[in-house]
């Protein structure tokens, strides 16, 4: 399956080698170590330059989803279901909910990320139910 | 914030193209077809201009615009950005571009082939060339469009406030039932029901059908705006700019906000709403109509609630056929809206606006008083009060 390849930035390459390696990479400010999404140079809390990637759990809930219909465009099973994660560290990112029938899927629902590897070897982060803990 | 912009400049002239899916010319064209009209509107001739403002998105450079129209000299150009979030920021340019003196005669403009050139609602937008960086945290989701966008913001909303597709539908009855009694509506005598609605198809689950989707058309739209003083002595009743303000507000982005603390408002546009009630003085009870930018129905629900025209997750309730249409509480989007008129990028609600207080709307709202005017939601924003001289 092919999908769209993401853009990179010097701001933003950690995330998607991050996820190369099967690693969901997040921004810690190296100063007040507060964690933010999606990555941008400046801490917007202590105006630090510095930071580190920080490797999220992975974890976290469905805080929104929908079922893009319409236009169609290859690469993706009609329907498929875009979401919005809440991550256990509070930062939210966009991505896939996979493994699950839309009927089945409630915003709340429990959900942790997995890698998927698609056409030229891209690797994107996806997520599914969570297993019970 | 200080009302020291009130009343002080005025719309005095409107132009347009007509409506359509192919224009069969070219967008500059379209952008001098309709600056013109709206100067003959004015009773004003090009060289009385002197400053020109358009959208970033416009593709017809200032410079061409004057060339073709003969404007001999510019003293003042501006361009305001985040899509149709530009639209009443223009007249705030113009606005404040006449009442400073920087200029006398300021004419805003945009005019594109949205439908038969470069197509918004298209994933072309997003598959010919690399990602813009933006766009890379959402697009390899398959969010591609501007629906997909604004439906993964919406249906927390509707989560949030129990709202269904059913509430949004009231919207568009309201919008393409004022379209069908306005000639220049491309829905012109083509209403729809509530059935209708719900009848098609799906465009994102379980947010937006397709009658919840703004047109995509081919057009333009000019304005010519000069001082309170001077628009005495012009042709038509002025349309005095009471208030005009833009909005951004924190951690945003252009139509994929998903990072605040709370996805159930338009936090730009509340920033719009505070500044125009501050400046005019006015409250949502003063307001006789309204064009509400409805590009997406869920987005007119939610301003209904930043605007102060309901509380917080009453928009259900408030949005109904009769509140909204003539004779109703509030009646908006009198010449059918981007749903049912055009998709003129907002500039059409500000010339309907304009037509309300001459008297001259095909679907007239008696005794206007004052007229709320709103851009682009979901996107950085701008809005406007209007009303006819005491």
């Amino acid at each position: 399956m092919s999908r769209l390849e993401p853009s990179m930035s010097p701001d933003t390459a950690f995330f998607w080698e991050g996820a190369a390696h099967g690693r969901l990479l997040v921004q810690r400010c190296g100063e007040c170590e507060a964690l933010r999404h999606p990555p941008r140079p400046m801490c917007p809390a202590c105006h630090s330059l510095s930071w580190d990637p920080y490797e999220a759990t992975g974890r976290g809930e469905v805080y929104s989803f929908v079922m893009p219909r319409h236009p169609r465009y290859p690469g993706f099973d009609d329907p498929h279901i875009a979401v919005l994660v809440e991550l256990d560290e509070g930062l939210r990112l966009v991505s896939n909910l996979c493994e699950v029938e839309p009927d089945d899927v409630t915003i709340g629902m429990p959900v942790e990320v997995f890698f998927a590897t698609f056409d030229g070897g891209m690797v994107l982060p996806q997520f599914r139910p969570a297993a019970p803990a | 914030m200080t009302a020291w912009l009130k009343d002080r400049a005025a719309i005095v002239g409107i132009g347009q193209t007509e409506f359509s899916k192919a224009s069969g010319r070219t967008e500059l064209q379209l952008a001098c077809e309709a600056v013109k009209a709206a100067l003959d509107d004015a009773g004003l001739r090009p060289s009385d201009v002197d400053g020109l403002v358009t959208f970033t998105m416009d593709t017809s450079e200032e410079i061409d615009v004057a060339r073709n129209l003969g404007i001999p000299h510019l003293s003042m150009f501006s361009r305001i950005p985040y899509g149709g979030g530009a639209a009443a920021g223009t007249v705030l340019h113009a606005a404040m571009a006449v009442a400073t003196g920087v200029a006398d005669v300021v004419v805003c403009y945009r005019a594109f082939n949205e439908r038969s050139g470069f197509r918004f609602g298209d994933t072309g937008s997003v598959l010919g060339g690399g990602l813009p960086l933006w766009l890379s945290w959402y697009a390899p989701y398959g969010m591609l469009t501007p629906a997909s966008w604004v439906a993964l913001h919406a249906r927390r909303y509707m989560h949030t406030y129990g709202v269904t597709n059913e509430h949004f539908g009231a919207i568009a009855v309201v919008d393409r039932q004022h379209a069908a009694t306005n000639p220049d509506a491309w829905f012109y005598q083509r209403p729809i029901t509530l059935a209708d609605h719900q009848a098609s198809r799906w465009i994102v689950e379980p947010v937006l059908r397709l009658l919840d989707c703004c047109q995509e058309s081919d057009g333009g739209a000019a304005l010519v705006i000069t001082t309170a003083d001077r628009a005495r002595d012009l042709a038509h009743r002025p349309a005095l700019i009471t208030a005009a303000a833009q909005g951004a507000s924190s951690d945003g982005e252009m139509m994929t906000s998903y990072y605040r603390d709370d996805l159930t408002g338009l936090p730009e546009m509340g920033v719009v709403a505070q500044r125009l009630w501050e400046a005019s003085g006015l409250r949502p009870s003063h307001i006789t109509t309204a064009f509400l930018y409805d590009h997406f129905t869920p987005f007119v629900l939610m301003q209904l609630e930043e605007l102060g025209f309901c509380g917080r997750g009453e928009a259900k309730d408030f949005a109904t056929v009769e509140n909204l249409s003539i004779g109703g509480v509030l009646p908006i989007n009198t010449n059918g809206g981007l749903l049912g008129e055009a998709y003129l990028h907002g500039m059409n609600g500000i010339t309907e606006s304009v037509r309300q207080i001459r008297g001259t709307a095909c679907n007239q709202v008696p005794e206007v008083e004052h007229i709320l005017v709103t851009a682009g939601t979901g996107v950085p924003t701008s809005g406007l009060i209007l009303s006819p001289p005491a």
